[in-house]
């Protein structure tokens, strides 16, 4: 209906936008007469959303008009901006950042590389960009997953640890237990995903192939591509990560040095 | 230059430091423990008694000072085969999920051995618990996890035991159990030993040696019942 007014594809989406934030502050309006104490949290939430997305769109605009290897400084700042996303959610482990840049970069960077030049992503900037976004942060949900329960398994089995150390057991002996589960409980959002597929949720990249006029059976395989690189790229950012981590948490003297929530 | 000194001794210790953010915990520790002597570390809670185990075991890494094992730099010395030699048995059990067998294998299979069935007997009938073997460590008794704790520990064969409270964890009965475990492997084993404890009697049942601990400084060492009479004067 909006576009019968509106010819100009921007202002159209503008348009669109602002009757989405018409409902939402409708849902604000709602939720603050619940009382829910929310109401501060979900502006906050609103404002910043909308003002980051269409500030990505208009940059993606001017990206999209340089050569293709602006992808690669592009892709770094993505990577940077999940590494230091990640540590936000990870308290008390030295050199998380470190450890996060080194394990996305890794992951993101080798599955990236590798799909475009077998030509699974087309070798421009409009499918580079988007498919490595979303490399990118599968990569930095499950690092912070990952690296968040491995310093709360370490934390909580201190006695454990310490007692095979005395044991005369190596760090990667007596660690193998809480990086296995730190591994899995952190892949296994991503697994369900995969098994989820298509059922209720149409992920992304089909529905925009959809909405865009592709073939929707097209859409599905390339949707099972996409999910899959996301499931790749995260496993080895968090095998690469754990690794890192491991040499984090014992001195060179196999010392176990992160002891308790206080310490740090 | 104090080298030459310390090839007698079993350990050595030499000027052990240990500080926390600036904030020292041991300061300028001094002592040297023989082959088969039996030596109590002494002292109140937060007197640096753990701690000081805990760095003859280098589970944590001293400040300053030094360690000599047999005249050895015990840095020189891989943290796991120091380890397994200066055996470490804590105040919590803090068993392997599992059974008592898995939990007496640890030791020896972290290294690429393995325990043979009666190997594994006779570590359980040392510690009184004959037939445990395939018991999961969840059904245990607290004074029967702390006897497995020390057949654990006994399993890598060690030259000595460093105890730390190993019974004020544990009610009188478990405590007498536990005790009753660690004479009978002195005596059958004659085996080095240092045990931590605030407890003055266990002091006078299990040690020959006493190092007095207050306050992160060395205050006595001497014969059991030289310190301890010396202490009930003041
Ligand atoms: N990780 C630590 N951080 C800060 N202080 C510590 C730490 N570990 C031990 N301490 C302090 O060092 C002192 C000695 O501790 P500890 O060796 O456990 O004493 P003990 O075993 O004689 O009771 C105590 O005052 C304790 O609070
Ligand atoms: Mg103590």
């Amino acid at each position: 209906m909006l576009a019968r007014w509106i010819d100009n594809q921007v202002w159209l989406g503008a348009a669109q936008a602002g009757v989405t934030m018409v409902a939402a502050l409708l849902v604000v309006w709602l939720t603050g007469r619940l009382k829910l104490g929310l109401k501060k949290e979900i502006l906050i939430s609103l404002g910043r959303g909308v003002g980051q997305i269409v500030l990505v769109g208009f940059l993606l605009t001017v990206i999209f008009s340089a050569d293709l290897w602006i992808a690669v400084p592009v892709i770094l700042v993505m990577i940077v901006a999940g590494s230091v996303m990640t540590i936000r959610r990870v308290r008390n482990i030295p050199h998380a950042l470190r450890i996060s840049f080194i394990g996305i970069s890794a992951g993101a960077g080798l599955v990236i590389t590798v799909m475009t030049l077998m030509g699974v992503i087309e070798q421009e900037l409009t499918s580079i960009i988007p498919i490595g976004s979303m490399m990118v942060y599968g990569a930095m949900n499950t690092n912070a997953l990952m690296m968040e329960r491995f310093r709360s398994e370490v934390t909580s089995h201190v006695g454990q640890i310490e007692a095979g150390l005395a044991l005369g057991a190596s760090p990667e002996q007596v660690i193998r237990p809480y990086s296995r589960r730190a591994i899995s409980a952190a892949l296994t959002p991503n697994i369900n995903g995969l098994r989820s597929l298509g059922i209720v949720w149409i992920p992304g990249a089909m529905a925009g192939m959809v909405l865009s006029g592709q073939n929707p059976a097209y859409a599905g395989f390339y949707q099972f591509v996409v999910s899959g690189s996301i499931f790749v790229t995260a496993g080895i950012t968090v095998l690469i990560s754990i690794v890192l981590l491991r040499s984090q948490v014992f001195s060179q003297a196999e010392q176990l040095l992160l002891r308790s929530e206080a310490d740090n | 230059m104090t080298r030459q000194k310390h090839h007698n001794a079993f350990i050595s210790v030499e000027g052990l430091t240990y500080a926390i953010d600036g904030q020292p915990i041991l300061s300028d520790i001094c002592f040297e423990v023989q082959v088969g002597e039996r030596v109590a570390v002494f002292g109140p809670s937060g007197a640096g008694k753990s701690t000081l185990i805990r760095l003859i075991n280098r589970l944590d890494e001293p400040t300053a000072g030094m360690i000599w094992l047999n005249g050895e730099d015990y840095r020189q010395i891989p943290p796991g085969s120091l380890r397994r030699r200066l055996g470490m048995v804590m105040q919590a059990p803090n068993l392997f999920p599992g059974t008592v067998a898995d939990n007496l294998c640890f030791g020896p299979s972290a290294h690429g051995e393995t325990l043979t069935e009666a190997e594994i007997r006779a570590l359980l009938s040392g510690v009184d618990l004959v037939g445990y073997e395939n018991r999961n460590v969840s059904s245990l008794s607290g004074g029967e996890a702390q006897r497995v704790n020390l057949a654990r520990t006994l399993a890598n064969k060690p030259e000595a035991l460093l105890l730390d409270e190993p019974t004020s964890a544990l009610d009188q009965a478990a405590k007498n159990e536990v005790e009753e475990t660690i004479k009978a492997i002195i005596k059958s084993q004659n085996m080095t030993f240092i045990l931590v404890t605030h407890d003055r009697a266990q002091v006078e049942r299990l040690a020959e040696r006493v190092l007095l601990l207050e306050a992160g400084q060395l205050v006595a060492d001497g014969s059991v019942k030289e310190v301890l009479d010396a202490r009930s004067v003041d």
